[in-house]
């Protein structure tokens, strides 16, 4: 029956898959050819260029300014997985206990800052962390007798980074946590109680298997995002690294070569590291997933 | 008995631990809200609202909108909310219907070199976006697109995770009995996948367009890459261009950040339930 109709469904095929495939072909497919030849070349904006073959990649290896910003990615990433995603989590089974009312105003008001874009959070930040006239210090002081002065933007670059991350991701992240509680059954929990199982041993052998599909999904999410950071240190600092480079990202380096510099071909190498950095990331963690499940 | 009072022991407790918690992350929003509102002068004399012989003890004929008013009249922040609207929904739209389009296709039509594109989508999805930010950048330059809106809408237009995403909601809920009785009674191809299709994965339609504008809306690095001239900005740049001039201007500073984050959030809290299963079904079916 379905014969007659073949070589109309294969037209509308091709129809209805032009625009993604044109638009595709253009801005992703035609883009990453040109970062493998860009990461080859040394470029002047987007007309002069000369040929440097691997030189860029050699470079990059001795460019402290460049390990500079992985130590700084790095680090920011493992405060996301070691801090962030274990207080989501806790929070998540907190709500989670069915005696807590209101429940459902605390996770708004715990999301509520995923609304704010980054660069809006990074506005807000900026001013909260100001000396001064920022509320972190007015409020420290209030209560500590700190100094007004305490430099968060000058010298404590990297814990108002991911201070501020915290407060934008937690919430979001106890999101996805909820919704994988409730593949948790109650009735293994109970069993596993009345067994004398004591609550870590119920948390590590009921609620972790439970909940490791979802909770991979986060880590890996967790883990892209952060490797990207970079409107937040940018807008922060406005438009610099900081002070020493103490808010140095990878990405932010990518910028400030390729559009600040103007050489596109260091930028394209530096985001063929990140890529790979990316795909190390993905492909330990489907390993980690595999072995443990 | 004692097991219903350990248990309410336990509420209380986790109240006590959720209440400052919950204030922790309302604290800065306050803040926000009442330096957008309030005088240079009140903004380094009180931590909110400005003090004074009112009710609460507080002065609230100090109460200023001047901040928002200056943005609209001075500065022209009206424009870049304009361009951030078009941009966004734009994108949204067009974004949409070529991911709902393409993936209906890769899903139940049967075609030469339909394994090949899925597969190609599936390889975009590991492609990380600032890798292509300087080549694109350059593609643009060639087709004469930098510092206009089409070269920051177009690229945006055919995400792979779209495709992706709809690829996913079309084998869920598009049974293609349904397609080959559409086509026994008549309809064109292009009627079944308006008048079949579309209505069948709306609950996706509605999550994914609202994915689209936020993360346009949100969106910063594109637009600071691509535009130069000032009155393309939107909010996202203008906003943060803003804090390079008026540095000290604390109120104006989050009177923009507020008129910022406002209309998303309203559409947000407006279409909460289709956001949210645009989140779990992606999280599922990655």
């Amino acid at each position: 029956m379905s014969m007659a109709y073949q070589s109309r469904i294969r037209w509308a095929g091709y129809a209805l898959l032009a625009p993604f495939v044109l638009v595709f072909l253009i801005f992703l497919v035609l883009p990453l050819v040109q970062a493998g030849v860009l990461a080859l070349k040394q470029t002047y904006g987007p007309q002069a260029s000369v040929w440097v073959g691997l030189e860029n990649f050699r470079h990059l290896a001795n460019d402290p300014l460049f390990w500079r910003a992985v130590s700084n990615t790095l680090i920011y990433t493992a405060s996301t997985i070691l801090i962030q995603l274990p207080l989501a989590l806790g929070l998540a089974m907190v709500l989670n206990h069915p005696k807590i009312r209101g429940r459902g105003i605390y996770r708004l008001i715990f999301f509520s800052p995923q609304l704010m874009g980054m660069v809006f959070v990074s506005m807000l930040a900026g001013l909260i962390f100001e000396k001064r006239s920022g509320l972190v210090n007015q409020a420290l002081h209030a209560a500590f007798g700190t100094s007004l002065d305490f430099p968060w933007l000058q010298v404590y670059i990297m814990p108002t980074l991911i201070i501020s991350t915290l407060w934008m991701y937690v919430g979001f992240n106890m999101v996805y946590f909820l919704a994988a509680l409730q593949n948790v059954e109650r009735s293994l929990v109970e069993a596993a109680s009345v067994d004398g199982a004591g609550p870590w041993a119920r948390f590590r052998h009921v609620t972790i298997p439970a909940i490791r599909p979802v909770g991979s999904f986060v880590v890996l999410l967790s883990v892209i995002g952060s490797l990207q950071l970079f409107e937040l240190p940018y807008v922060m600092l406005d438009g610099s690294a900081g002070p020493a480079n103490r808010g140095l990202t990878i990405v932010l380096y990518l910028y400030q070569n390729g559009f600040e510099i103007g050489d596109l071909g260091y930028a394209s190498a530096i985001g063929w590291v990140l890529g790979l950095m990316l795909v190390v990331a993905a492909a330990l963690q489907m390993r980690l997933a595999r072995e443990r499940g | 008995m004692k097991h219903r009072r350990v248990s309410s022991m336990w509420a209380i407790a986790a109240h006590l631990a959720l209440i400052p918690l919950a204030m922790l992350t309302l604290i800065p929003f306050i803040w926000l809200v009442t330096a957008s509102l309030k005088s240079s002068e009140d903004f380094f004399t009180s931590a909110f609202l400005p003090k004074g012989d009112g009710p609460l003890g507080i002065a609230w004929d100090r109460i200023t909108l001047d901040h928002y008013i200056r943005l609209f009249e001075e500065i022209g922040i009206g424009r870049a909310l304009l361009n951030s609207v078009f941009l966004a929904s734009t994108t949204a739209i067009l974004a949409t219907l070529c991911c709902a389009a393409g993936g209906y296709a890769l899903a139940r039509l049967k075609f030469r070199g339909n394994l090949a594109m899925t597969v190609l989508v599936l390889g975009a999805l590991l492609v990380p976006p600032p890798l292509l930010l300087a080549p694109t950048y350059q593609v643009l330059y060639q087709f004469g697109l930098l510092d206009t809106f089409s070269g920051l809408i177009l690229p945006a237009i055919a995400p792979a995770f779209g495709v992706f995403l709809f690829r996913q909601a079309v084998l869920q809920s598009v049974p293609p009995d349904l397609l080959e009785a559409s086509r026994l009674d008549g309809c064109s191809e292009i009627g079944i996948f308006f008048a079949v299709v579309l209505p069948l994965v709306k609950p996706m339609i509605g999550a994914f367009l609202l994915i689209t504008f936020l993360g346009t809306w949100n969106n910063f690095i594109s637009p600071q890459v691509v535009l130069q001239t000032a009155e393309k900005f939107p909010l996202s740049v203008a906003v943060a261009q803003l804090r390079g001039v008026y540095k000290q201007d604390y109120g104006l500073l989050m009177a923009g950040t507020m008129i910022s984050i406002l209309p998303p959030a309203v559409l947000f809290l407006m279409l909460q339930k289709e956001f949210v299963s645009g989140l779990t079904s992606g999280a599922v079916k990655s």
